[in-house]
């Protein structure tokens, strides 16, 4: 009797597990990756297949990259996070414990796969004649940007524009505040994510130059096709490194923190290198980029590290309560 | 005239009916509301003070509720108009116009922002005929005070309709044939009538007003100190990552909308007893 019981329970976990169907994971991104991670997900699950025998489910989600953050701090089970920049994964790490302190140092380029720049996308036959930084506090032209305080995307082109004008002005702070406060006072509109901003722009065709991570713009213009947009590549931009990493207790409480720790390893191999130039992401590998050329001008890029120390404190100095932000706003103290 | 406590009614039992609306209260309104106040308090005083005093969170009170007020007023002026042309009018389409009106009611309120915005910016199909005129709608208070009357006219109608529909036309027509003029049978026939069903579909589109993002976030265009709506800074903070400071202006919002419908149901209640005593 005993024996029956042990033998049926021993035949009903092994189906149990047998009848599990394929792993499951579940990637949270930021807003202009959904083509991109489209691309990767068939292409590792092809690839984990063929290696393991396992079939690999991969669920995408997306939106600015702060809500995405904190949704994972609330509680979204994300396996893996692909956000748009460090500071929020940082946040994950300060505010819910998933992963330690250090993730950044786990995966090659600052667990950076690909990289992008801020690009500006204007109308075609780019009336307003701007070619680069200078031209965007010129009276009259409109420059559409998000809310820094909510987007990513928009943290990253109020840093261009400011190491932009440190870099011309010998890195006289003081200058470098001026040129973005006139910046600022050219936008029109503050949306609070990228993809807002892009509608603003390309929908409602308000304002002469959309500032934009470079895969967005190429994304616009292959949408709106070459006769209504055009992409201007400064001579000078930020180097935006938009992190992954995988979220350690979620993925050790769903048993897939080897397929998660794979799929990251994947966007880094030759293969996922090539998928991310051909979604406008600047790869790291040399060979797949001259896979896609003249593609990527070359532009003298700086990072966040260089230039402000690091995200944590770019993000105290300029975007919280009080900060320089505010400040240009009138609404600092 | 003083109600008891306790009065006949149809409903089987006072106190069942009572215990159930003290613990609906208590559990989805009170509950709530209370892990707000406990969230904010997690935070020192000071911290809380400066959030909830900041420059930009004052300027975004002005608008919230300034905005509101005013699109209240105006859909309470619309509202009874199209409430009487509905009641007092027949017209080819009439089913159809009626059941427009609920249409704000169903509409995800990010749509009818989006459908707001590009009517109204410089190249929209109505903005481009006020922009030679110098009004600018799109990305201004103004704005704000279009997408909220929009959506809190719905309030205002369906408030009034069924109260004008079950008026009397016998009193208007007796104070005619006693002399009254058109303007003295609006004011003191036919508006004391309505006045409190104005006043319950004003605080209700006051009250969705305030709380109103989806439509507003659009065409507001969000600049810092200028167009602002406080539920905006709300979901700023929590982006930040500041849950105590996000719960701190809820709950100034929260206590300032209460004393606000407190004020407006107050007002109604006396209209309503000064109906009842003439």
């Amino acid at each position: 009797m005993k024996h029956t019981l042990r033998t049926i329970s021993a035949l009903m976990l092994g189906s149990a597990l047998f009848a599990a169907g394929p792993v499951k994971l579940l990637n949270v991104s930021y807003d202009p990756t959904r083509e991109l991670y489209q691309d990767i997900d068939s292409a590792f699950a092809k690839q984990w297949k063929a290696k393991t025998g396992v079939d690999v489910q991969i669920s995408q989600s997306h939106g600015g990259s702060g809500k995405q953050a904190r949704s994972v701090i609330d509680g979204l089970q994300a396996d893996v996070v692909t956000l748009g920049l460090a500071y929020d994964i940082d946040s994950i790490a300060e505010h819910a414990h998933l992963l330690p302190a250090n993730w950044q140092t786990r995966l090659p380029n600052n667990s950076t796969p690909y990289t992008s720049t801020i690009v500006f996308l204007v109308r075609k036959g780019n009336p307003k004649h701007i070619k680069d930084w200078e031209d965007l506090v010129k009276p009259g032209v409109s420059v559409i940007t998000p809310n820094p305080k909510t987007s990513g995307g928009a943290r990253w082109s109020y840093l261009a524009a400011w190491g932009y004008a440190l870099k011309k002005n010998n890195g006289d702070d003081k200058k470098a505040e001026e040129f973005v406060t006139r910046l600022y006072k050219n936008v029109p509109v503050l949306d609070s994510g990228a993809r807002g901003s892009t509608t603003t722009f390309a929908q409602r065709g308000i304002g002469d130059v959309l500032l934009s991570w470079e895969n967005e713009a190429f994304l616009a213009l292959n949408e709106l096709g070459k006769d209504k947009v055009e992409v201007i590549t400064p001579a000078i931009s930020i180097l935006a490194e938009p992190p992954v990493a995988v979220v350690d207790k979620v993925a050790a409480k769903h048993g897939t923190a080897e397929v998660a720790k794979a799929y990251l390893e994947f966007l880094y191999s030759e293969e996922g290198q090539e998928i991310g130039a051909k979604n406008y992401y600047r790869a790291r590998s040399a060979q797949a980029l001259a896979k896609f050329p003249n593609r990527f001008p070359t532009l003298q890029l700086f990072t966040v590290d260089e230039l402000f120390g690091g995200w944590q404190k770019a993000q105290k100095r300029h975007f919280e309560d009080g900060g320089v932000f505010d400040r240009i706003y009138g609404a600092g103290k | 005239m003083l109600t008891p406590f306790k009065r006949p009614s149809v409903l089987p039992g006072f106190w069942p009916a009572f215990s159930y609306t003290a613990l609906y209260l208590a559990l989805i309104v009170l509950t709530p509301l209370s892990a707000i106040f406990l969230k904010a308090v997690t935070s020192s005083w000071e911290h809380l003070w400066k959030v909830i005093s900041a420059p930009n969170v004052v300027a975004s009170y002005r608008l919230s509720f300034g905005a509101s007020l005013v699109a209240g007023l105006i859909s309470v002026a619309v509202g009874f108009l199209v409430a009487w042309v509905l009641v007092r009018y027949e017209f080819p389409g009439k089913a159809l116009a009626d059941a427009l009106v609920d249409l704000p009611f169903a509409l995800p309120t990010a749509v009818a922002g989006i459908a707001l915005t590009s009517l109204y910016t410089e190249s929209g199909w109505v903005g481009r005929y006020l922009t030679p005129l110098g009004i600018k709608v799109a990305f201004t208070p103004l704005g704000v005070v279009v997408a909220l009357t929009f959506i809190g006219l719905p309030f205002v109608v369906r408030s009034v309709q069924p109260v004008l529909a079950d008026a009397d036309r016998e009193l208007e027509e007796a104070a005619a044939s006693l002399g009254a003029t058109r303007r003295q049978i609006f004011w003191r026939v036919i508006l004391p009538i309505v006045r409190p069903a104005l006043f319950t579909g004003f605080a209700l589109a006051l009250a969705r007003a305030l709380g109103e993002y989806g439509s507003v976030i659009f065409i507001s265009g969000n600049m810092p100190m200028k167009t602002e709506i406080t539920p905006l800074l709300i979901v700023t903070k929590l982006e930040q990552y500041d849950y105590a400071g996000a719960t701190a202006i809820a709950a100034v919002m929260l206590i300032a909308s209460f004393t606000l419908l407190l004020g407006v149901n107050a007002l109604q209640r006396r209209t309503r007893r000064f109906m009842e005593t003439e």
